[in-house]
């Protein structure tokens, strides 16, 4: 599938209707969805064939694309209720019946999990920890590195690139910073004043340095 | 809840518990639905799982079918034997139900064939 192609079908995806400020739900773009996705099918063979996890699934964008690109199964992981039933009416629509989903708090995991290295690749787009919830990137980075075995893809806030370098070194894992983003958030929010706020994001890549790739 | 996920599902998140797993299946609706089978893809999955835990799961909502409760040698390359896991891993879903910690009997509901594993603040292990 070309990447117009998939931009242009995951444009059907479903967003939240009423998205919940302190969870930071917003969609990720069929835009961003798209480039991230092709790239990391098409330069790194990630997801074709493969087991998927999708932290912080959100209403399922990530992981209908995913799907549309032919993994062979995906797990999306979810707090929200709300969020999850988004899902399941996107994968009906989509006619995707190849994507599981599981109703949790990823912060509470612990490493006793059997989810430990199970996926062979992880894909996210997390909370940045705006709101009252600092550190939860890092949480949910720490989470999907343990449920890799080959690698994580992860959209962060270019302002914690060199927190995030640091702590990789620390963990003894690779980051390679594929592209930056500038992340268009439409005022989804009734507070925010503009029309719209560009941040500026990394799209990520974890690996392993003891793994071939 | 696919069974592949219910696998990997463990209530050892709860205070007091060591092992939670595997969780016990109460299932009030089960579906079975056609999915693309992808043989080498099975194969892969196939030593990450839990495989007595698996069938025990299976057999428990009655469809454990002929799978084999023990792995054969070159199990890789037997394609009869991949659709038969792929099905039971993939196909079978159960919709409504419950699951049950068998350390501590606390419940989690599968609604619409998902699994809540949200814990109360007391519940959780520190």
């Amino acid at each position: 599938m070309k990447l117009k192609e998939l931009e242009s079908r995951l444009q059907g995806v479903d967003h939240f209707e009423e998205p919940k400020i302190l969870l930071e739900q917003y969609p990720t773009s069929p835009h961003i969805a798209a480039h991230m996705l092709y790239t990391i099918q098409s330069h790194y063979d990630d997801i074709e064939d493969k087991l998927v996890g999708d932290l912080g699934c959100g209403c399922g964008m990530l992981s209908v694309g995913a799907a549309m690109l032919g993994c062979g199964a995906c797990i999306g992981f979810d707090i929200d209720s709300y969020a999850l039933d988004v899902c399941l009416r996107n994968f009906e629509e989509f006619e995707i019946n190849n994507i599981d989903l599981v109703q949790c708090d990823i912060t509470g995991f612990n490493t006793n999990t059997r989810w430990h290295k199970t996926f062979d690749t992880v894909i996210m787009n997390p909370p940045f920890g705006t709101k009252h919830n600092k550190g939860i990137d890092m949480v949910f980075l720490e989470q999907a590195l343990s449920m890799a075995q080959t690698a994580v893809y992860s959209l962060h806030k270019t302002a914690t690139r060199e927190h995030i370098q640091k702590k990789s070194y620390d963990w003894g894992v690779k980051m390679e910073v594929i592209a930056e983003l500038r992340y268009n958030l439409p005022a989804t929010y009734k507070f925010h004043k503009h029309k719209s706020v560009d941040i500026q994001v990394d799209f990520v890549r974890f690996s392993f340095p003891n793994k071939k790739r | 809840m696919k069974l592949l996920t219910h696998n990997m599902l463990t209530s050892n998140i709860i205070k007091g518990v060591t092992k939670g797993f595997p969780l016990k299946i109460a299932a009030s609706e089960v579906k079975v639905s056609e999915v693309d089978f992808n043989p080498e893809f099975i194969a892969r999955m196939i030593p990450k799982m839990e495989w007595s835990a698996l069938c025990q799961a299976a057999e428990s909502i009655g469809q454990l079918g002929d799978l084999p409760k023990e792995l054969a040698p070159e199990y890789e390359s037997d394609e009869e034997f991949l659709k038969k896991a792929h099905h039971v891993l993939l196909e079978v879903e159960v919709k409504e139900g419950e699951l049950i910690c068998p350390e501590s009997g606390r419940k989690f509901t599968i609604r619409n064939g998902i699994p809540n594993m949200l814990l109360n603040e007391e519940e959780v292990a520190k």
